[in-house]
């Protein structure tokens, strides 16, 4: 955004070995790296013992297809993560959204008016979460805990704990496509196969990435995750950050919801349970620290598209979903290993590697 | 050159900036500031000098607008200045630099420079902008090449600390308060802060200059302010006085404590360590502790003196040196080796890490030996009840049961509560951080007793302490560290108050 500003800053020119190393190395950057090496050693184990259909264009579409419906309430779950906070609720809230939504449907209230109160309660599940929060003073952790139940419950009253199915005449053709369609069946662009949903999802994220950097309010996120006495200390409305942070996260999982919906077609008020962990884990996977204060718009997609990618190819190479999840798990691990030890080289390393860091 | 240009802005503004009248504040019964007066002008520096605990962070504390004072006035250019919070403070131009920075260590250079006082535009950043004056804010401390993207917590700490000075700049901050900003500095990291100190001066802004270190007072201001027991007993002109004049007036007071003694004798020795290092401080320490001995380290807040007391006890690393007991190289690194060996340690953090303040004084007392009380793994709550109750009287714990939790005492209670764990699990090696801070005195006196006692039954006592008439008072022989070094030890009655504290002071 602003190089000039940037490279006349840096005082002379580093060895451009080192150049690489340090861009590979970049807290952004790490989990983007990570996915390109994962997808790769995937690609090639897939041409020696699968059928080589991992790295089909076809395979890559289910791939973004399946990181996009993470990817986006991860994107809500990273700014309330970087505002140091945690979304337990946020799996739940996303079915519950999805309940609403199915049910406006049915009640045949016209579509803009189900997807309406769905981006509202959406809005509102993370509105209650800050609020509690703010108010209680009680740990985001305890207070979402306790949220993630109330919604299933929210939920349940308007399933009658049974499963909402919406005849296919009361959903509009854009929220089937939004999961189904690419770019080139709505004739925006010429080329084939480019799936719509990562490209939605691509959306929400540059907006996401703009206010996170661009903006007095993304500072103030960060400050407020990084050291809350700090920022309030130079006069940042602590509270009111935090209140507005996980209202945002609440219209993600709104976005979230639509997804869902337009995958299965179905609603019902459990089957978010455990997503929230899936959010977490692609925040994390992507750099964001739980600690508050970091965190990265891109390193999130990256994590999310990281765990489409074992899943996928996983089930090429034949591998059952038990496997899948053990290297899901060490992925989590190792990503987070990984970073720390750049952040603070153990002394084995920095005795190995030149001291990068120093001026 | 400074001196000169300092002299100059006083003259030039004839009204005082920042006045304060009489300000005191008192917590319950305690009287932590009374009566203190002074005024500053544009580009004067004032040091404010003290012992641990004369009152010097409550003043700076009022100033900042963390606590409002009970009694008297204080005014900003003529207008009464009443701030409320700290924010509030920052916003009139009184900004405070903190002995812990508060900066946020994952954001950049610029971001905290800039942190509460962004400039925008329809809430987007005006980066640019930003970048100019964060660069500008730098450029007027000398340090115009600091790379601004980089995140704050990957600096060296005087780097981070000049990133905060140029925070209270980019406030326009009018007075600047100072609280021992160089505790934590290599000395190349102190010159450029007194180098960017003498800049803030020339541009007109009045300096509050907390320290210790009487070199560095001199070097930095012109004018001093003495407090001691929370009043104001000198102030004036530093060409005026000497540094055992300042010293005197600091540690003039009377010794009207309690202190019972004893009976004891020394005899061989049990501990030593021989150039005991640890990763940052303690650096490379002799000393021999003999049965029968109670010995002090004096010095001041970051001389090294608790990890010293830590590296011994094996909670922080030991980079290189011997520990031994009885002339045996001691095995094991774990604080619960330790323990085994006859250690104990009470720490100076009562409320985080001496006490586990949610648990009983059951569970405090026996938590570090439950031996005695367990077969095959399970305990007998019967007897363990038994011996934390004879624990709790003969300690005269006050307490209607041992069931009541810590966090229900009172200071002097639960430091006897943390005193009768090391009698539980009987200790030989006694390590004492600040036992006595915080506390009545009727509690110390008979911690000095107990003191007494165990070295009459021939343990060992290494007591840390920042009160030097207790240290002159109960030891046999006293130890005096600074930046991580002990620096001489020699029994107490070839030490005096004064020496002690020349000796602590001095060497930087």
């Amino acid at each position: 955004m602003d190089h000039s500003t940037g490279s006349r800053s840096s005082s002379g020119e580093p060895s451009p070995l080192v150049a690489v190393v340090r861009a590979l190395t970049r807290p952004d950057l790490g989990p983007l790296v990570a996915l390109l090496i994962v997808t790769a050693v995937f690609a090639i184990a897939d041409q020696l013992w699968g059928r080589g259909f991992f790295a089909t264009q076809y395979n890559l579409r289910l791939v973004l297809q399946t990181a996009a419906i993470v990817a986006v309430p991860a994107l809500g779950m990273t700014v309330i993560i970087i505002a140091g906070g945690i979304d337990l609720s946020a799996g739940t809230a996303t079915s519950l959204c999805a309940v609403v939504l199915a049910y406006g449907l049915e009640q045949r209230l016209g579509w803009p008016m189900a997807v309406g109160c769905t981006v509202l309660t959406g809005v509102l599940c993370g509105l209650l979460n800050g609020a509690l929060i703010i108010a209680t003073r009680i740990v985001p952790f305890v207070v979402t805990l306790g949220t993630m139940t109330m919604f299933v419950g929210f939920g349940s009253l308007l399933t009658k704990e049974l499963s909402l199915t919406p005849r296919k005449e009361t959903y509009p053709t854009w929220l089937h496509d939004l999961s189904f369609a690419n770019l080139s069946d709505l004739g925006f662009l010429p080329v084939e196969l480019i799936p719509l949903s990562p490209v939605v999802a691509g959306l929400a994220a540059i907006f996401m990435a703009v206010l996170l950097h661009s903006t007095v309010f993304g500072r103030w996120i960060f400050a407020v995750g990084s050291n809350e006495r700090t920022a309030r200390l130079a006069g940042i409305p602590v509270d009111w950050v935090k209140l507005v942070v996980y209202g945002l996260g609440g219209a993600y999982i709104a976005l979230g919801s639509l997804y869902m919906f337009s995958k299965t077609k179905e609603a019902s008020a459990n089957s978010g349970i455990g997503l929230e962990l899936q959010f977490i884990a692609a925040v994390v996977i992507g750099g964001g620290s739980l600690s508050g204060g970091r965190g990265s718009v891109i390193g999130t997609l990256a994590g999310a598209t990281l765990a489409a990618v074992i899943e996928s190819g996983c089930i090429q190479l034949g591998l059952g979903t038990p496997t899948q999840r053990i290297i899901i798990g060490v992925a989590i691990i190792s990503a987070v290993a990984l970073d720390k030890m750049r952040a603070e080289p153990p002394e084995w390393l920095s005795r190995i590697l030149p001291r990068m860091s120093s001026e | 050159m400074s001196q000169s240009t300092g002299r100059e802005a006083r003259t030039a503004s004839s009204s005082a900036l920042l006045s304060v009248h009489g300000v005191g504040k008192s917590f319950g019964p305690t009287i932590a500031l009374s009566d203190v007066s002074f005024d500053l002008a544009a580009g004067e520096s004032l040091a404010i000098i003290g012992e641990n605990g004369a009152g010097k962070s409550t003043l700076m504390k009022v100033l900042s607008g963390v606590h409002r004072p009970d009694r008297g006035r204080m005014e900003l250019l003529g207008e009464p200045f009443e701030p409320r919070a700290p924010a509030d403070g920052l916003r009139r131009g009184v900004a405070m630099i903190y002995q812990e920075l508060s900066l946020a260590p994952e954001m950049s250079v610029v971001d905290n420079i800039l942190l509460g006082q962004e400039r925008s535009r329809w809430g987007f950043l005006r980066r640019s902008e930003q970048r100019r004056i964060a660069r500008d804010a730098l450029a007027s401390l000398g340090h115009a090449d600091l790379d601004l993207n980089r995140p704050v917590g990957s600096l060296p700490m005087g780097w981070q600390q000049l990133v905060e000075i140029a925070r209270c700049l980019a406030a326009e901050a009018r007075v600047l308060i100072f609280d021992e900003p160089t505790s934590s500095l290599t000395k190349q990291d102190t010159e450029r802060l007194f180098l960017a100190i003498d800049t803030l001066r020339k541009r007109g802004v009045a300096i509050l200059y907390i320290s210790h270190f009487l070199e560095e007072v001199r070097r930095v201001t012109d004018r001093y302010l003495i407090l001691r027991d929370g009043a104001q007993v000198a102030s004036g002109e530093l060409d005026g006085i000497d540094d055992p004049g300042i010293i005197r007036a600091m540690v003039g007071r009377d010794i009207d404590d309690f202190f019972p003694t004893v009976e004891h004798q020394r005899g061989e020795p049990l501990v030593s360590l021989s150039g005991l290092s640890g990763v940052n401080k303690p650096h490379e320490v002799d000393l021999t502790l003999h049965r029968g001995e109670i010995v002090g380290v004096a010095g001041l807040v970051g001389a090294g003196r608790t990890e010293l007391l830590r590296c011994l006890y094996g909670l922080d690393q030991v980079r290189s040196g011997e520990i031994r007991i009885a002339a045996e190289p001691v095995a094991g690194r774990s604080a619960r080796s330790r323990v085994r060996q006859g250690f104990g340690m009470v720490s100076e953090d009562r409320k985080t890490e001496g006490l586990a303040q949610e648990l009983s004084i059951l569970e405090n007392c026996t938590m570090s030996y439950l031996r005695p009380f367990a077969k095959w793994g399970w305990l007998r709550a019967g007897q363990r009840r038994v011996a934390a109750e004879r624990l709790a009287r003969e300690f005269h714990v006050k307490a209607y049961s041992v069931k009541q939790p810590v966090s229900e005492l009172s200071g002097g209670n639960q430091q006897k509560v943390a005193l009768a764990r090391l009698a539980n699990q009987q200790a030989e090696i006694f390590l004492l951080d600040e036992p006595t801070r915080g506390i009545d005195v009727g509690t110390k006196a008979e911690i000095y007793r107990w003191m007494g006692q165990w070295v009459a039954e021939g343990k060992v006592v290494l007591v840390v302490s920042s009160y030097l008439p207790e240290l002159m008072a109960v030891c046999d022989r006293i130890a005096v560290m600074a930046r991580g070094r002990v620096l001489e030890v020699r029994p107490t009655e070839q030490w005096s108050e004064h020496e002690l504290m020349e000796l602590a002071i001095s060497s930087s």
